[in-house]
């Protein structure tokens, strides 16, 4: 059953990826980015991982909202205009992803999948101990990923901002 | 899973769905009667005993009118948009806990129809994903003010979904807890969290109504400069779609600002009514309670609709970004310190 559905889901995830690369309308692209999105979330709540799934759900399609807006005001939106390439550009972008897939498929081989990671715990993906384990295992790259995110939205409001001397 | 279960979730679910059904239809009556008493006239009076199936009649003309799709536009993302508006607006009820458990037949039957520990945040997640009908819509119809309605949309919801969001972290700080269900056990009687939350009420119910589109933050739609904002070249049912979506999501934010700061089914001496109607009707009454609580807050939404005009778009985003977000980090930073003063006394 969970199998069964887990291979549905994934093909689904593959599915509407593959949507994303191939529909030439970019609003169209976005939207199907939202769906391969949601099937994430499925994902993530069929390993248990309720917390995740719903943050997965907030943050991402909350994200592809401001893509949304990206793709509405800086793109011109005539169908086609972005298939129109240089060869040489689809040459580099091929070997570029054929790149990509070798060292994937590489590393996923090279990962021992034999012996599966059993869980301890079932609940591990709940709040509560996602909360504990944050807070206590793991303090310094919490702290740290937290003081990374914050620079990044310093940056972004320096660059925001207008430059008083200049104007 | 037995039998009774999914029965009784079903049950449940279709009487929710009902009731959410019925107000919605209701509230655009009531808001018509409403706006007729705050402008000193009668409203609709006319379809049946003081103007009560208006509803019905609208609903009617809704699917008799003919339906438009612009030859331009989208037509697939065209009918998506108002039925994803549709959809979004039905899913959050379900965290809702409605009452307290009922006994039926030996068994303890829940009137919430599901308690995910992360109930708050799938209904964050709900109305985050309401407005991609909106956007959706407003861009298929191939038409500016359609796309600026939209557009509008979108950046008022990314802008105050952040001093909401932060706002109800406050109140995360002082239950403990993100399930629904537990965050309405924790307000029994009249110990509810408005009492310890007010500033934080105050910035939810602000933020709620940007989130619904309402007046004075109804800007994808303002007719002053957009025709019709992202509905401008919607007709008939699909019209009809957006416009109980705005009320199903008028009905939810009551709802779940009943449940977070007003206790939910709670109310003074249910402990005393409890034990005298029993364990089947008491918890009913907590529900009729529960509705009557979202009755007043839809009340709210419409006395603010037809008394406060509507906000330009540069003072919308200056009391998002410059007021209820630093309110909000304020709010977290006062909670926390009195909750650490508390635990050390």
């Amino acid at each position: 059953m969970s199998i069964s559905l887990f291979y549905f889901v994934a093909f689904l995830t593959i599915f509407f990826a593959l949507l994303v690369i191939f529909s030439k309308n970019p609003v169209h692209s976005v939207l199907y980015l939202i769906v391969t999105f949601f099937t994430f979330t499925l994902h993530y709540i069929m390993l248990n991982a309720q917390f995740l799934a719903i943050v997965n759900f907030i943050v991402y399609m909350g994200a592809i909202m401001v893509l949304f807006l990206f793709v509405l005001m800086l793109l011109n939106l005539n169908e086609g205009s972005i298939g129109s390439k240089s060869n040489l550009l689809k040459m580099v972008g091929v070997i570029a992803g054929m790149c990509l897939i070798i060292t994937l498929v590489g590393s996923l081989r090279a990962l021992d999948t034999s012996d599966p990671l059993v869980l301890q715990t079932q609940d591990l993906g709940l709040v509560k101990n996602l909360g504990k384990v944050l807070f206590s295992k793991f303090l310094l790259p919490f702290e740290i990923s937290s003081i990374l995110l914050l620079s990044a939205m310093i940056g972004a409001v320096l660059l925001a901002k207008k430059d008083i001397k200049q104007v | 899973m037995e039998l009774a279960f999914i029965i009784e979730k079903f049950a449940l679910i279709l009487v929710i769905f009902v009731i959410s059904l019925t107000i919605a239809a209701y509230s655009t009556l009531a808001e018509r009667k409403i706006a007729g008493f705050l402008q000193d006239r009668v409203g609709p009076n006319r379809a049946g005993p003081g103007g009560m199936f208006q509803p019905l009649a609208d609903g009617l003309k809704m699917f008799f009118k003919e339906e438009i799709i612009p030859t331009e536009s989208s037509t697939a993302l065209f009918i998506l948009g108002p039925s994803l508006a549709l959809f979004t607006s039905f899913l959050g009820s379900a965290v809702i806990p409605w009452g307290q458990d009922v006994e039926i037949a030996g068994r303890m039957v829940s009137l919430q129809i599901t308690d995910i520990n992360v109930g708050m945040l799938y209904i964050f997640g709900v109305v985050s994903l309401g407005v991609y009908g909106i956007m959706i819509g407003g861009w298929a119809s191939n038409n500016k003010f359609s796309l600026m309605g939209a557009v509008r949309a979108a950046s008022q919801n990314i802008s105050y979904e952040i001093p909401m969001g932060l706002s109800i972290i406050a109140l995360l700080m002082s239950t403990n807890t993100l399930s629904m269900k537990e965050i309405a056990e924790q307000q029994h009687g009249i110990n509810w969290n408005i009492f310890y939350q007010p500033l934080g009420f105050l910035i939810f119910l602000v933020c709620s109504f940007a989130e619904t589109n309402r007046t004075p933050f109804d800007l994808p739609e303002c007719e002053t400069e957009l025709v019709g904002g992202y509905h401008t070249e919607y007709s008939g049912f699909k019209m009809g779609a957006y416009m109980f979506a705005e009320y199903l999501n008028m009905f939810l934010a009551s709802a779940v600002m009943s449940t977070l700061y007003f206790g939910g089914y709670n109310y003074p001496g249910m402990d005393w009514v409890n034990e005298m109607a029993g364990s089947v009707i008491g918890p009913f009454i907590g529900m009729g309670v529960l509705i009557l609580k979202i009755f007043a807050f839809i009340f709210l939404f419409m006395w603010v609709r037809w008394t406060v005009p509507r906000f330009r778009y540069d003072q919308l985003m200056n009391l998002g970004w410059k007021i209820l977000i630093p309110l909000a980090i304020a709010n977290i930073v006062i909670t926390g310190i009195v909750i650490t003063i508390f635990e050390k006394l």
